[in-house]
């Protein structure tokens, strides 16, 4: 190789590689800190106490609570109408203008910015639907914004089962529906479950969607019903970290972790649970 | 050898016609299939063999581009008429060229036409399993184990397995779809045998790639090319004096 495309190649060599390492030091960068600063408020106290002193002290127990239901409600909505959704598009639908409409509004609402999904949810839900500020619109909201995500990962998986599986169970007498539900579907549900958990992921760090539509500023109890509000991890953080003055750091640092951690290892179940699924997987 | 004056017909293509989009698979094809006969399909790759078993079953529906003319029939009513597709499909069962068990255990993959059916009796699909195993060869091979994954089980093993899962369905027509194509030859010989067994009990359609599998185990042999039937008749007959030239040029090797 002559000089000149060797130094040509050491430069896009190294700048790839910067390109590289730099993401991963801002990431490891952005977890250190809040690792560092969040650790030491970290405690049983801080996971399962009320917060007291205008949240100037005490613990986030309402905020963990209101993302865990906040979730678990959005799972509700979402998963039924997400694999429902996909089922049709990828085995009954017919390739047509209408599907293809389909598809484009599922890919765009994927990237539709997430406080637009909040003012939606706000004028939808909350105001026309008369649910008021509660559970029930921000699960709603956050379901509508996940939906992309559980659609496209559930379509993935349907298509991912083998054409001869359709084929097989047709051919055994089997109806239609018969097929997919039970030589397609069981086959596809580790992928499913993958795209789930990965919405569920992003539904818990979401703080837009739920801002007019379900957090509560501050609520020193548990939601009593669907249709109360409650208070939100990703709120929260945002209330501490800019309404409120003279608030200790280690307080905010230590919600931010605790969210993090609760996305992370979110996202880590689904990994495991692809790479589990992927080695078990005979065919 | 008494030959029957008109002997009678499980089921029949009359004037068969079917493409794919703009291709024609078939040309115009007409044949019977008799009760309780094996009839052996040869012809080189692309001649409209699975093209016309998959007729048969109405299998090639899958494709949204097959569209057909003339009629295929099973004891004298019309397949794509007057009979419903599901149930066409149950009384005329099929055996893919590749073994694909579903990935379920070899009892589960066995009984799921007779349940998706409506099937609940334990004792029954018990009974079905064992009789459907035992009429594939497979039986004293898996009965100890038949909670096993079926994809645990060789190639041969798993093709006996299809075939005991379609005679599950207790179907009156079998089509085998070249079902040796992947095995070796003591598979082979298992997967023939079954095949002879089966003959008295069902009518059987062999399509092969194997002229010497077709003379082995077929009471009759049809010859496909580009998607013609080019000529159907006893087996010694076709293999010792085809009227066609092509015929003659396939099974002495000279082409395809």
């Amino acid at each position: 190789m002559p000089e000149r495309a060797m130094a040509m190649q050491r430069v896009a060599f190294a700048l790839l590689f910067a390109a590289t390492a730099l993401v991963g030091l801002a990431a490891l960068a952005a977890i250190g800190v809040i690792v560092v600063r969040g650790a030491g408020a970290l405690s049983w106290e801080f996971l399962s106490a009320m917060p007291t002193q205008g949240m100037r002290a005490g613990g986030i127990f309402p905020a963990l609570v209101g993302t865990l239901e906040l979730v678990g409600l959005t799972v509700v909505f979402a998963l039924p109408m997400g694999v429902a959704a996909a089922i049709y598009l990828t085995e009954y639908a017919r390739q047509s203008w209408l599907t293809r409409l389909v598809r484009l509004a599922i890919v765009n609402l994927s990237g539709v910015p997430s406080v637009v999904y909040g003012l939606f949810g706000l004028g939808l839900f909350v105001m026309f639907c008369r649910f008021g500020t509660s559970l029930l619109a921000g699960a709603l909201t956050l379901a509508i914004m996940i939906l992309p995500v559980i659609i496209t990962a559930s379509e993935e998986a349907l298509r991912s089962v083998p054409k001869s599986f359709r084929e097989v169970s047709l051919s055994l007498g089997a109806s239609h529906w018969q097929t997919v539900r039970h030589a397609v579907l069981p086959f596809a549900i580790p992928g499913i479950m993958t795209g789930t958990i990965l919405g569920i992921g992003r539904a818990a760090g979401e703080t837009a969607p739920i801002l007019f539509t379900v957090a509560a500023f501050y609520l020193p109890r548990l939601p009593r019903s669907i249709f109360d509000q409650a208070m939100a991890l990703p709120y929260h953080l945002y209330v501490i970290s800019t309404q409120i003055p003279n608030i200790p750091l280690t307080q905010r640092y230590g919600t931010a972790l605790v969210l993090l951690l609760l996305v992370l290892s979110l996202n880590l179940l689904a990994v495991i649970l692809r790479a589990r699924f992927r080695r078990r997987r005979q065919w | 050898m008494v030959v029957d004056a008109a002997p009678a017909t499980k089921m029949a293509v009359e004037d068969w016609s079917v493409w794919y989009g703009p291709l024609r698979a078939l040309t115009s094809v007409s044949m019977a299939i008799r009760p309780t006969e094996i009839l052996g399909v040869i012809g080189p790759a692309n001649s409209g063999k699975t093209s016309l078993l998959r007729s048969l079953n109405r299998m090639n529906e899958i494709n949204p581009s097959f569209r057909y003319t003339g009629r295929v029939t099973l004891d004298a009513r019309d397949v794509y008429h007057d009979l419903d597709g599901q149930d066409v499909r149950r009384r005329v069962g099929i055996v893919f060229a590749l073994p694909l068990p579903l990935p379920l255990s070899i009892r589960d993959n066995v009984t799921y036409g007779p349940r998706l059916r409506g099937e609940r009796n334990r004792q029954g699909l018990e009974e079905l399993v064992e009789r459907s195993l035992r009429a594939a060869s497979l039986w004293d091979e898996v009965k100890d184990r038949l909670d096993l994954p079926a994809m645990k089980l060789s190639g041969g093993q798993q093709q006996r397995l299809c075939i005991a899962r379609t005679l599950a369905m207790e179907p009156e027509v079998i089509l085998f779809d070249e079902p040796c194509s992947g095995l070796d030859p003591i598979s082979t010989a298992k997967v023939e045998d079954t095949m002879l067994q089966l003959k008295a009990r069902y009518t059987i359609m062999l399509v092969t790639n194997n002229t010497k599998q077709a003379a082995r185990v077929s009471d009759r042999v049809a010859f496909f090319l580009m998607g013609e039937l080019i000529e159907v008749d006893r087996t010694d007959v076709m293999f010792t004096a085809p009227r066609d030239q092509r015929t003659n040029d396939y099974i002495t090797g000279r082409f395809g």
